[in-house]
C-alpha cells in the first residue's frame, strides 16, 4: 500500500523552496506579468471548462479555431519573398513552390511601399528589399505560370491595395474567376503603419481608413475567398510594443475597422470571417502561446458580444505569425536558427493559421538562398520530425499555460478599456497614446539588455572573438537589369492607351470625392488599363491627403 | 561657461519606415544629455543637409535597416558641398561587412551594428562630436 498523499503539500512545497531558494523569486515576462516558479490547481481561477477553454472550433476558440486543427491540415508555411525584377520573383517563387511552400507572398520594393513608380526614386535602392513591381504587365511576369486560381498569395499591399488590383486584373486577362483568387492583403491596417514601421503608400490616415472600408465591401462581393483586411500586431511589437501591448493594440484596431464598417452599413457575418491578424512571435515562449490563446478568446468575445456576430466563422480569430527579427543577432549568427525554431514552436502551439519563419541571416542581410532554405526546413522538421501537430493544442491544460492565458487576457483587456477611453485606436494614434508606450517598452527592454537583467546569448552573455567580414550577403540586383526594368517601364508607359488611363484616373478622382462611390473598384479599373502605382497612389494623396508618419519620441 | 552639449541629428533617408532604432538611439542620447534633432523617416537628403546647416549640428547618424546605407555616400557629398565636411556622419542597423568598407572610405565615421550598448553609441557620439568641435576650432 501506498502512503496517503500529504494534506498540506502545497505548504510543504513553499516551505521547502523558499529554504532552498532565497529571496523573491517572482520574475517578469515581456508583458510585466510576475511569473512564480510552481502553478498548481490553486491558481485555477474557477472558470468552467467549457466556458474559458471549450473545445477546438469552439466558442471562445481558446484551444484553437478549428475543430482539426494541424491534424486536419498544417498551418501554411508562407514565407516572405521579394526581390530584383518581376522575372527574379517569378523564378524564386517557382523554387519555394518545389521546397514545399503551400502559399505565396509578395514583398515589393521600398520604393513601391512608399507609394511611387521606380523611374520616381533613386535608382540604387531599387529592388534591394522586395520586388519591383509597378503595373499590371510587372504582375503577369512575376505571376507567370504560377497557378493563382489554385494557391493562396498574400500580398504586402496597403492601402489603395494596387497590387491585388493588378493580380485581379492578371486573372481577368488569364480568365481566372475571381471568385477563384484567395489570399490575404497584408498589411492593409493602416493604423500600424501609422505609429510603427511607416511602410505605407503614404495616404493620408483618414484617407486610408475610407479606402479600407471600400475595399472590404469590394472584395466581400467580388472576390469572396481574399481576406481584404489583416490587422497587424508584428509592427507594434518589432517597435517595442510588449507582446500583452502589441495584442491589445492590435485588437482594438480591429475594433475600429469593425465599427466602421458596421457603421457603412456592412453585416458583420458578412465581413467578419474575412478579418485576419498577423503577430510577430518572439522568444518569449509561454508569454507568446498565452498572447494567443487570450487573444482569441477576447476577440471571439468581442465579435459575439460587441458587435453582434451571430455566425460562428466570424468569431473566429485567424493569425498569420512571424518570427521576430528583432530577437535575432548579429553575434553568432547561426544561433539564430536556435530562436526561430523556439519562436516557431511558441507560434505553433499558440494555433497559428500561417507562419514565417526568418532566415537566420536576416540580421546582416536580405536573406541568402541557404538561409530561406533553413527557415523552411524548420517548419518541416517542427512538422514531421518532431510532431509537435499530433495533438490539438497541447499545452492547454498546464496550470501555468491557463493562469497566464488568464493573466495576458487580463492585462490586454486592460488596455483595450484604456483605448476605448481614449475614444478608440484612430483617436488614441492621433494624440500620441500609443506610440509613447511602444517607444517607452522598446527602450526600457534595451535598458534591460545593457543592464545584463535580460540575457542575450552573444551580445551581453556568452561573447566570442568573430569575423563580421566571414558573415554571408546577398548580392545586390544587378544594376544593368534594373536599367533595362526601368527602360521597359518607360516603353511600358508609351504603349498603353493614355486616354484610358488618363479616363479612369480622373474616374478615381471623382471617386474619391463622392461619398458613396466605391474607391477600390475605380482603382481596379485603373489598373485594368494599365495605370501605375504611382499613378493611382499619386491620384488618391492628392484627393484623399498625404501621410505623414505619426512618430513620437 | 560650460560647453554646449553635442548636437545630434536623428534620422533616416531612403525609402524604409522602420524607426524603432532610431526613436530608442534618440531617446538614449537625449536622456544622455545631448541636443536630439529627431526627423520621422524618408527624409530627402537635401532636407538633411538644411537641417545640419540651420540646426548647427556636430553629428548625425542615420538608421538603416533596409539598404537605405546605400544612399549615404550622396548625403556625404552633399555635406561637402555644403561646406559642412567636418560633420561626422555615423551609421546605425544592419549594414553588410562589404557595406561597411564602402561606408567607412567614403567618409563615415563609424558604422554600428545591431548589439550595440546604449552606453557605447553615447561615448563614441560625443567622441565625435568633441572631434567636429575641434575640427571648428582649427579651421576658424
Amino acid at each position: 500500500m501506498s502512503k496517503q498523499p500529504t494534506v498540506n503539500g502545497h505548504a510543504q512545497w513553499e516551505a521547502e523552496f523558499a529554504k532552498g531558494v532565497v529571496g523573491d523569486t517572482t520574475t517578469y515576462n515581456r508583458s510585466g506579468i510576475g511569473i512564480k516558479p510552481l502553478y498548481t490547481p490553486q491558481d485555477h481561477n474557477g472558470a468552467p471548462y467549457e466556458e474559458s477553454l471549450g473545445y477546438p472550433g469552439q466558442y471562445p476558440y481558446t484551444r484553437g479555431i478549428y475543430s482539426t486543427m494541424y491534424r486536419g491540415r498544417s498551418w501554411s508555411q508562407r514565407q516572405l519573398i521579394g526581390l530584383g525584377v518581376p522575372e527574379d520573383y517569378n523564378l524564386r517563387v517557382k523554387e519555394m513552390l518545389d521546397l514545399g511552400a503551400s502559399a505565396l507572398s509578395l514583398i515589393p520594393c521600398n520604393s513601391v511601399f512608399r507609394g511611387y513608380d521606380a523611374d520616381d526614386v533613386p535608382s540604387e535602392l531599387l529592388g534591394t528589399c522586395g520586388t519591383v513591381i509597378n503595373h499590371v504587365e510587372d504582375m503577369r511576369v512575376a505571376l507567370d505560370g504560377v497557378p493563382i486560381g489554385d494557391l493562396s498569395t498574400a500580398m504586402n499591399d496597403p492601402s489603395p491595395f494596387t497590387l491585388l488590383a493588378f493580380e485581379l486584373a492578371v486573372a481577368k486577362r488569364r480568365g481566372v474567376p475571381w471568385t477563384k483568387i484567395t489570399g490575404t492583403s497584408n498589411q492593409s491596417d493602416c493604423i500600424s503603419h501609422f505609429v510603427a514601421n511607416h511602410m505605407f503608400f503614404r495616404l493620408a490616415l483618414q484617407g486610408a481608413r475610407r479606402v479600407i472600408v471600400d475595399h472590404i465591401a469590394f472584395v466581400n462581393k467580388h472576390v469572396p475567398g481574399w481576406n481584404p483586411l489583416s490587422i497587424v500586431g508584428q509592427h507594434m511589437q518589432q517597435a517595442g510594443a510588449t507582446p500583452a501591448e502589441a495584442m491589445a493594440f492590435t485588437l482594438c484596431s480591429g475594433i475600429q475597422y469593425a465599427e466602421d464598417c458596421i457603421a457603412a452599413g456592412m453585416d458583420p457575418d458578412q465581413f467578419l470571417p474575412r478579418f485576419t491578424f498577423f503577430f510577430d512571435v518572439s522568444v518569449s515562449f509561454f508569454e507568446e502561446v498565452a498572447k494567443f490563446r487570450a487573444g482569441r478568446r477576447i476577440w471571439a468575445r468581442l465579435c459575439r458580444e460587441r458587435f453582434g456576430a451571430k455566425d460562428p466563422r466570424s468569431w473566429r480569430f485567424k493569425f498569420h505569425g512571424q518570427t521576430s527579427g528583432v530577437d535575432l543577432t548579429r553575434q553568432q549568427p547561426l544561433n539564430n536558427v536556435a530562436r526561430v525554431t523556439t519562436q516557431a514552436m511558441a507560434g505553433i502551439f499558440g494555433g497559428l493559421q500561417s507562419l514565417h519563419t526568418d532566415g537566420y541571416d536576416e540580421v546582416f542581410s536580405t536573406p541568402t538562398a541557404e538561409a530561406a532554405r533553413i527557415a523552411v526546413a524548420t517548419q518541416n522538421i517542427l512538422r514531421e520530425e518532431a510532431h509537435l501537430t499530433d495533438v490539438i493544442d497541447p499545452l492547454g491544460g498546464s496550470y501555468y499555460v491557463e493562469s497566464l492565458t488568464n493573466d495576458m487576457e487580463a492585462k490586454i483587456n486592460g488596455i483595450i478599456s484604456m483605448i476605448d477611453e481614449a475614444g478608440g485606436m484612430y483617436q488614441a494614434v492621433e494624440k500620441g497614446i500609443v506610440q509613447r508606450m511602444i517607444g517607452e517598452s522598446a527602450l526600457a527592454f534595451q535598458k534591460k539588455v545593457d543592464a545584463g537583467e535580460q540575457t542575450i546569448v552573444g551580445v551581453n552573455a556568452y561573447q566570442v572573438e568573430e569575423d563580421p567580414a566571414t558573415y554571408p550577403s546577398l548580392e545586390y540586383p544587378d544594376a544593368a537589369r534594373m536599367q533595362s526594368y526601368l527602360d521597359r517601364l518607360a516603353d511600358f508607359k508609351k504603349s498603353r492607351s493614355n486616354a484610358d488611363v488618363d479616363k479612369a484616373i480622373s474616374a478615381l478622382a471623382k471617386s474619391a470625392n463622392t461619398a458613396k462611390s466605391n474607391v477600390f473598384e475605380h482603382v481596379v479599373a485603373a489598373a485594368e488599363v494599365g495605370a501605375t502605382h504611382g499613378e493611382i497612389c499619386g491620384t488618391l494623396r492628392k484627393e484623399l491627403g498625404f501621410g505623414q508618419p505619426l512618430t513620437v519620441v | 561657461m560650460a560647453e554646449r552639449p553635442p548636437r545630434v541629428i536623428v534620422t533616416k533617408i531612403g525609402f524604409d519606415g522602420h524607426d524603432r532604432g532610431s526613436r530608442v538611439i534618440a531617446a538614449c542620447l537625449r536622456d544622455a544629455g545631448m541636443e536630439v534633432i529627431y526627423t520621422p523617416p524618408w527624409q530627402e537628403i537635401p532636407t538633411v543637409v538644411k537641417l545640419t546647416m540651420e540646426e548647427d549640428a556636430d553629428v548625425i547618424g542615420i538608421s538603416s535597416l533596409a539598404t537605405d546605407h546605400l544612399i549615404v555616400p550622396k548625403l556625404l557629398s552633399a555635406l561637402r558641398e555644403a561646406g559642412l565636411s567636418d560633420v561626422q556622419v555615423i551609421v546605425g542597423g544592419i549594414v553588410p561587412a562589404k557595406d561597411e568598407k564602402m561606408l567607412l572610405k567614403c567618409g563615415v565615421a563609424q558604422v554600428f551594428h545591431p548589439g550595440t550598448s546604449l552606453d557605447d553609441v553615447v561615448v563614441s557620439v560625443r567622441a565625435l562630436s568633441e572631434k567636429r568641435r575641434a575640427m571648428q576650432g582649427a579651421s576658424t
